[in-house]
């Protein structure tokens, strides 16, 4: 089993050989078993609950149909919770994106005395645990008076509030991704433009920001999963129902319909779905998005 | 693409030299001459806005976190803040039956992470490094857990955990009143039941670190050793394992930051009742619950803050040293 012959020969020849068959038998295996959970759940949410209270749930399908997941999606107004995260989370992608890497092009490009204590400001603050920080913030929040810029008077219970503590929160991992990257530019790109009289801003945003691309593309998709699949500040930081995003409104569903498992399922899968579309839209850079900031919780 | 370029940044910035580096120092004094009064004004919102912004949700309340723990409080106005000194913690440690429990379910979370789905994220990775067809289906079905959402997981896990409907009871036959197996309910199980959602999760997140690692490694290392007539465990264990050190240490601290953060599986299994209390739920506790007891919330706060610490903080020494260095 040399696989140096394999790694490099890969493409002209690649022999069946018994050990290779059997690593496929488990590899297929254990993707399935790994599988089974949510295909469990999509079985469970295509039949009817009438029909597997009676029968059980390990049994023959006699109907599968997409009941359950209309009935999730209207009867407990999803789109106004998936409208919700989006009002939370296309803000806090976007701000965060632009204020790390701000931060990132200041440590990378001009003050190299402050950037190593910024940048351990920014990325120790980022390793906390939520719950570290969640007291004050919580009663902070209560304190914080903002009569007719949100529907609470409060920046508490505000789609506000969530922006601004994901944007508070995450930048600490993009400013430090992003000024890694920075760091790699050739430094007569920026220097050039100084010279003929580029004020910093136009720098930063005509010349440094468009080669930060792909990192920025890698580091969106990561963003919005993380902030799509937020859950713990939504259920601390939100107290109205209405106000919910998807993962946290979830939770208060199933409460509800606790007793149709099938419908819960069904309201689940929903809920996933988003963050498996963009999962297999950008699976590229979604990965290359989680090595490149490793140190990330 | 992405990923290759800063994962090689250090040993690529290492190679020409010491050219660069002394260059590198002496440009921004110049540079900096150049910068207009506007410019500077510029610069020092482009990086105070967002320091503002951080350091007053995170670490000022980080802070606050260790004042308060000093304190009791009702949360009712601020005269009402009373300075107790070490109480909130002697209570913490002596009589709250739900702590020492909770801090022994932290580092069960962390030892269970370590040794199981991490080692088998370490082998699957390994396997698919392989070169092998259809690699990206497998890499993708065991992924998939990392891309849904933790409270989504909790809820899905409970389908296969539910004592009457669940996936497992049904198959062993204990779905009958009198047969139940309480996974969730038991607070002999519960635990545990957790866990192998939560490794479920953890074993994706380690597969494909562990994958960006061994792209990293060297080929020439893999044909030397087999040339030398090394047999596969022998080239992983001698040649391979030694060049993920950098991998490893980022596992170990991903591993226990995962262990103190758990939270959203626990909460949406059972709300950290009876078997499955952890640090997060017990401040968490503090907020939502009935009882609003900040000072108290806020101690529980702080012993998570020490114990996240104690590992962030050798962490970044080292990584940023290694970055200064480069």
């Amino acid at each position: 089993m040399s696989t140096p012959t394999v790694a490099l020969g890969a493409k002209q020849r690649t022999p069946l050989r018994p050990a290779r068959i059997l690593l496929h038998v488990f590899l297929a295996g254990t993707a399935l078993a790994w599988l089974a959970p949510l295909l469990w759940a999509v079985f469970a949410a295509l039949r009817p609950y009438s029909e597997t209270s009676t029968k059980g749930y390990v049994s023959w399908p006699d109907t599968l149909n997409f009941d359950n997941f209309k009935n999730a999606f209207t009867q407990s107004d999803m789109l106004h919770y998936f409208g919700n995260t989006l009002i939370i989370a296309v803000p806090a992608v976007l701000v965060t994106l632009l204020l790390s890497s701000m931060v990132a092009f200041y440590v990378s490009r001009f003050d190299f005395r402050l950037n190593i204590f910024l940048l351990l400001v920014f990325t120790a603050g980022n390793l906390l645990p939520q719950q570290v920080i969640i007291t004050p913030l919580y009663r902070m929040y209560l304190l914080i008076d903002l009569p007719g810029i949100t529907m609470s008077g409060k920046l508490y219970d505000s789609a506000l509030g969530l922006v601004l503590i994901h944007v508070a929160f995450q930048s600490g991992f993009c400013a430090f991704v992003l000024s890694n990257y920075m760091r790699m530019l050739p430094h007569e790109l920026t220097e050039a433009a100084l010279v003929d009289g580029a004020s910093v801003w136009r720098m930063y945003w005509q010349i440094v920001l468009p080669l930060c691309k792909p990192a920025m593309a890698a580091l969106g998709t990561l963003l919005s999963i993380w902030i799509y699949n937020d859950f713990f500040w939504a259920i601390v930081l939100i107290s109205t129902g209405e106000n919910m995003p998807i993962t946290s409104a979830l939770n208060n569903l199933s409460g509800q319909y606790f007793t149709d498992p099938n419908l819960v399922a069904a309201g689940a899968l929903l809920t996933a779905i988003p963050t498996l579309i963009v999962y297999f839209v950008l699976q590229r850079q979604f990965v290359s998005g989680l090595t490149l900031g490793a140190n990330k919780g | 693409m992405t990923t290759d370029t800063n994962m090689k940044s250090p040993e690529a910035a290492a190679v020409p030299p010491s050219g660069p580096a002394p260059v590198k120092k002496r440009v921004p004094r110049g540079r900096k001459r150049l910068l207009t009064r506007r410019d500077r004004i510029t610069l020092g919102f482009m990086a105070g806005v967002p320091t503002v912004l951080h350091v007053a949700l995170v670490w000022v309340t980080a802070l606050a976190s260790i004042a308060l723990a000093f304190t009791s409080w009702d949360g009712i106005g601020f005269d009402s803040i009373k300075w107790v000194g070490l109480d909130n913690f002697k209570q913490l440690f002596s009589d709250n039956p739900q702590f020492w429990p909770a801090v022994e379910h932290n580092v069960i979370w962390f030892v269970v992470l370590i040794l199981i789905p991490t080692p088998f994220g370490l082998f699957l990775a390994v396997q698919l490094d392989k070169q092998i067809r259809f690699s990206r289906v497998y890499q993708t079905a065991f992924f998939l857990p990392v891309v849904v959402s933790l409270a989504v997981t909790g809820f899905v896990w409970q389908l296969v955990y539910n004592p009457d409907t669940g996936l497992i009871n049904s198959l062993i036959g204990a779905n009958k009143p009198g047969h139940y197996i309480d996974w969730i309910g038991d607070p002999h199980l519960n635990l545990w039941a957790v866990l192998i959602a939560a490794s479920w999760r953890h074993t994706g997140y380690m597969m494909i670190l562990y994958l960006a690692g061994l792209k990293g490694v060297d080929p020439s290392l893999r044909e030397a050793s087999s040339l030398d007539g090394a047999n596969e465990w022998q080239t992983f264990k001698n040649v391979i394992f030694p060049t993920l050190r950098p991998t490893n240490t980022v596992v170990l601290v991903v591993t226990i930051i995962e262990a103190l953060r758990a939270f959203d599986l626990v909460f949406v299994f059972n709300k950290g009742a009876q078997g499955t209390e952890l640090l997060s739920i017990l401040i968490t506790n503090n907020i939502i619950g009935e009882s609003s007891r900040i000072g108290y919330g806020s101690a529980i706060a702080v012993v998570l803050l020490v114990i996240s610490l104690v590992v962030i903080i050798p962490y970044l020494i080292s990584t940023f040293r290694k970055e200064r260095s480069a």
